[in-house]
């Protein structure tokens, strides 16, 4: 049986060589992300703005949007979102914080009841107050934030402080571009949100880890080296593993986006993309970061002069 | 590295079965395993989260503002009483202001005597003890003018709050139970905060109107000689109140301020009906002073009214007609015996100690819940299938390795989860499928580390060999950076996002664990009997 290989054993791609179009593309899609976010902004659920929720389910037929976004704007709760959510008759109610403490907040679910009748089934309804959803928000940005922070200090600890910086600094390139991810396509951004960004957050640091290791390795082995040289070496040789698993996981969180259901979609949606950039970043990211955090890295004080030439140091 | 010892097999193999054990009463019903199920075994199923079987959660807030302005009037209350104790002391401007209550002492030789009298109302909540210093609610701030001012005591607040909290707690569980709601859980969250998760209960709305009650009850006495139009515009007697009644259409009533009576005095109450218009009624018992209480007052005020008043609003304001004096009474407001059972309900789990407000709530119909199971298992299922296929693909014989490892893996993520009871939830679900895909990497890792070292010219068993040992570093290394996400997640995480994280935390570990012993020992087996002069990889 022939197996299915995607690359050849002994690829020679020049990584390192794309690496000022990788970061002049990562740099200018960062910024866009922010640029995007400022103007934009994030279609930030519930969890972080308070306000009411409701999936309904209509129980003759599919729904009549206009007429339930109609009726609900007559209860002068500000402003209601009504949209189709999945299949025909299930309808999304969003409607915003109301003014007032909590109660004002529980009244809106008995109210959008009372209009709405027997007519549906209400299958979910979530209302987050104002003073929780603050605190989700500040907790999910401590919950990243510290996450980083450990993981950095792991991977000073196993490796050295330059991998440490690197893997942090493509790490925080995707956590940017997922958000930018969220502001462009206004993908719900709610808790599950924040679960999608740390999830991704552990893929691409454990994929540049394997990326790492095997340079730590190879630096090991050939002490003299051309860094650019051994850079692409050591991507080169994961290269197969770092494919296959982006391919497994791909494949298995592409199930869930399809399959999974509508109430994990911005979740999963996100995932996917995050687990695209995440690989990306690792070899087009972290490693060619290297360079620039220690020239020195490869103990090869003429490193920065022959950087560029290919081959100039040959492998010994 | 490829040597296994016999125990070390044993070991493995034993885990697993043990897994697979532990694993089939989720398959069973409950009636089976009560039933069929040796009681040795473990016979504990896998718990599903709100979101996978519907239910209900509800975050309640203390309202602390409320709070504080009930004990503070109450403070004026017992300021204005010791005021009065004999020889009475004179003073001016007695009121709440913001946080305190504040009063100015006339006469300056009275100024201690004054402040010895407001000491005794600190509220000593916990004395000194070995190390510890006492704690009192209120603490007391004497001015040289004589203006004195009580306002709470930061510890003591909080002190007050715990109680209030953990009172409330019970209450609610009182009042949970008796509704029948299955397998609630009541926890304090936070300083100020109580979190209640019914799963499969039906009626949110229901179970909500009976916990958020603070379903204080008293008697009042009605004054009808001030019409509610009056009393409406501002013109009420000092120490009357008006109220609204709680049938539709009801006009509101004048009642005394101070209640004749409060729910503490009752001690029990049921549901029953009126003999003869069959309406449902809530009877209730009084206790043994109550009933001198009640008694004393029905036989003094004949003919009157007298409103039962439940949370400020009245549910009904019968005459007196003869006086009560075998301690007990109806209740009748045009109930329905839902209502009826209700208010039984509150009356027996009594008053909550504070107002509750919703912070948050979050319900899933039961129809969802099993559209989302489907969803999950359908997902799981594809994509299970698809890994297991671009494995078999991409490693041949090496890829069944791979994908009994996988199973093994969902085996044991199962079989952890049901003996920790986690909760099962929708995005726990996603954490499993995302596991899946990612579990393979240990496989991947190893495998292309086996096939270099064979393109490097070793012999079968040395690249085998030197594959697993080097591999395993990078594997431990990645899964540490990936576990230290998942863990600061399930730290952070509520709800949902913890179930995901549980899982994903879940998954790591067991991966790390059939890569690092299950894999191995299926590899070595297959060398062993196969002596391959080339890995088919």
């Amino acid at each position: 049986m022939r197996l299915l290989r995607l690359f050849p054993d002994d690829t020679k791609i020049p990584f390192m060589k794309w690496r000022k179009w990788s970061f002049l593309f990562s740099g200018i899609a960062s910024v866009l992300c922010f640029v995007v976010l400022y103007t934009h902004g994030m279609n930030t659920g519930i969890d972080f703005q308070g306000g009411t929720l409701m999936e309904v389910q209509t129980k003759s037929g599919p729904a009549d949007l206009e007429g339930i976004r109609n009726q609900l704007n007559g209860l002068g709760l500000g402003e209601v979102q009504v949209q189709s959510f999945g299949a025909d008759d299930d309808v999304l109610i969003r409607i915003a914080r109301q003014e007032g403490g909590d109660e004002a907040q529980t009244a809106v679910i008995s109210k959008v009841q009372a209009s709405l009748g027997d007519g549906v089934d209400y299958r979910r309804t979530e209302m987050v107050g104002p003073r929780v959803s603050g605190e989700l928000a500040e907790n999910g940005i401590l919950g990243i934030i510290s996450a980083l922070a450990l993981i950095m200090v792991y991977v000073w600890f196993r490796f050295e402080w330059q991998y440490s910086l690197g893997a942090v600094i493509a790490t925080l390139h995707d956590v940017v571009l997922t958000i930018g991810f969220f502001a462009i396509s206004q993908v719900e951004f709610n808790l599950s949100s924040i679960a999608a960004i740390l999830t991704i957050v552990g893929y691409s640091l454990n994929d540049t880890v394997v990326v790492y290791d095997r340079i730590r390795e190879m630096r090991r082995k050939y002490k003299r080296l051309n860094l650019v040289v051994l850079l692409d070496l050591a991507i080169n040789q994961t290269l197969t593993r770092t494919t296959n698993t982006a391919l497994t996981t791909l494949i298995a969180l592409a199930a869930l986006v399809i399959f999974g259901g509508e109430v994990i979609r911005s979740f999963t949606a996100s995932m996917l993309f995050g687990v695209l950039i995440g690989t990306y970043s690792s070899i087009f990211i972290a490693a060619p970061v290297l360079i620039f955090l220690d020239p020195q890295l490869a103990g090869d004080k003429s490193t920065k002069k022959v950087e560029d030439d290919e081959g100039a140091v040959e492998p010994a | 590295m490829l040597y296994f010892s016999r125990w070390k097999v044993t070991a493995i193999l034993l885990t697993i079965f043990v897994a697979l054990v532990v694993l089939i009463p989720n398959y069973l019903s409950s009636d089976q395993i009560k039933s069929h199920w040796p009681s040795w075994l473990p016979g504990r199923q896998i718990v599903l989260g709100l979101d996978l079987q519907g239910g209900v959660y509800l975050l309640y807030q203390v309202d602390v503002t409320d709070y504080k302005q009930k004990r503070l009037k109450a403070l004026e209350g017992d300021i204005r009483q010791a005021m009065r104790d004999e020889p009475r002391l004179g003073y001016t401007g007695l009121g709440i202001q913001g946080d305190v209550v504040q009063l100015k002492i006339r006469d300056a030789d009275k100024f201690d005597e004054a402040g010895k009298r407001l000491h005794n109302l600190l509220n000593p909540l916990s004395t000194a003890t070995l190390g510890g210093t006492a704690v009192s609610e209120f603490q007391l701030d004497q001015g040289s003018d004589g203006l004195m001012r009580l306002g709470f005591s930061s510890a003591g607040l909080d002190k007050r709050l715990g109680t209030v909290v953990q009172q409330s707690i019970e209450v609610i569980r009182r009042r949970v139970d008796q509704m029948g709601a299955v397998e609630p859980s009541i926890q304090r969250q936070g300083s100020d905060r109580i979190l209640v998760e019914a799963p499969g209960e039906k009626d949110p709305a229901r179970l909500k109107n009976i916990i958020g009650r603070t379903a204080q009850m008293t008697f009042h006495l009605v004054d009808l000689n001030v019409s509610p139009d009056e009393a409406a515009k501002g013109n009420l007697p000092p120490g009357e109140i008006l109220l609204k009644q709680k049938e539709a259409g009801g006009i509101p009533m004048v009642v005394d301020e101070t209640p004749l009576m409060g729910g503490e005095d009752l001690t029990d109450a049921q549901t029953s009906f009126q003999s003869q218009t069959n309406e449902p009624v809530v009877s209730f018992r009084l206790s043994t002073s109550g009933a001198r209480k009640f008694a004393q007052v029905t036989t003094d005020n004949v003919g009157r009214l007298f409103a039962i008043v439940l949370d400020d609003e009245i549910i009904s304001a019968p005459r007196i007609n003869e006086p009560i004096t075998q301690g007990s009474g109806q209740i009748s407001g045009h109930f329905t015996v839902e209502t009826a059972n209700d208010l039984a309900v509150l009356l027996r789990a009594g008053a909550l100690p504070a107002k509750l407000s919703v912070a948050e709530e979050r319900t899933v119909g039961p129809g969802l819940g099993a559209d989302s199971i489907a969803a999950g298992e359908r997902a799981a299922m594809i994509g299970t299938v698809a890994v297991v296929i671009f494995m078999l693909a991409a490693y041949g014989l090496f890829g069944v390795f791979a994908n009994v490892a996988l199973l093994v893996n969902v085996i044991l993520i199962m079989a952890i989860i049901t003996i920790l009871q986690a909760t099962l939830t929708l995005p726990g679900i996603a954490g499993i499928v995302l596991t899946m895909g990612m579990a393979v990497d240990s496989n991947v890792l190893i495998y292309e580390r086996i096939r270099e070292e064979q393109r490097l010219g070793r012999s079968p068993i040395s690249a085998i060999d030197t594959g697993f040992r080097r591999a395993f570093g990078t594997i431990l290394d990645a899964n540490i950076t990936t576990l230290i996400a998942a863990i600061v997640l399930f730290q952070m995480g509520s709800g949902p996002v913890k179930g995901f994280a549980v899982t994903h935390v879940i998954g790591i570990v067991t991966t790390m664990f059939t890569a690092i012993t299950f894999t191995r020992l299926v590899v070595a087996t297959w060398v062993r009997y196969r002596r391959p002069s080339v890995v088919p990889l």
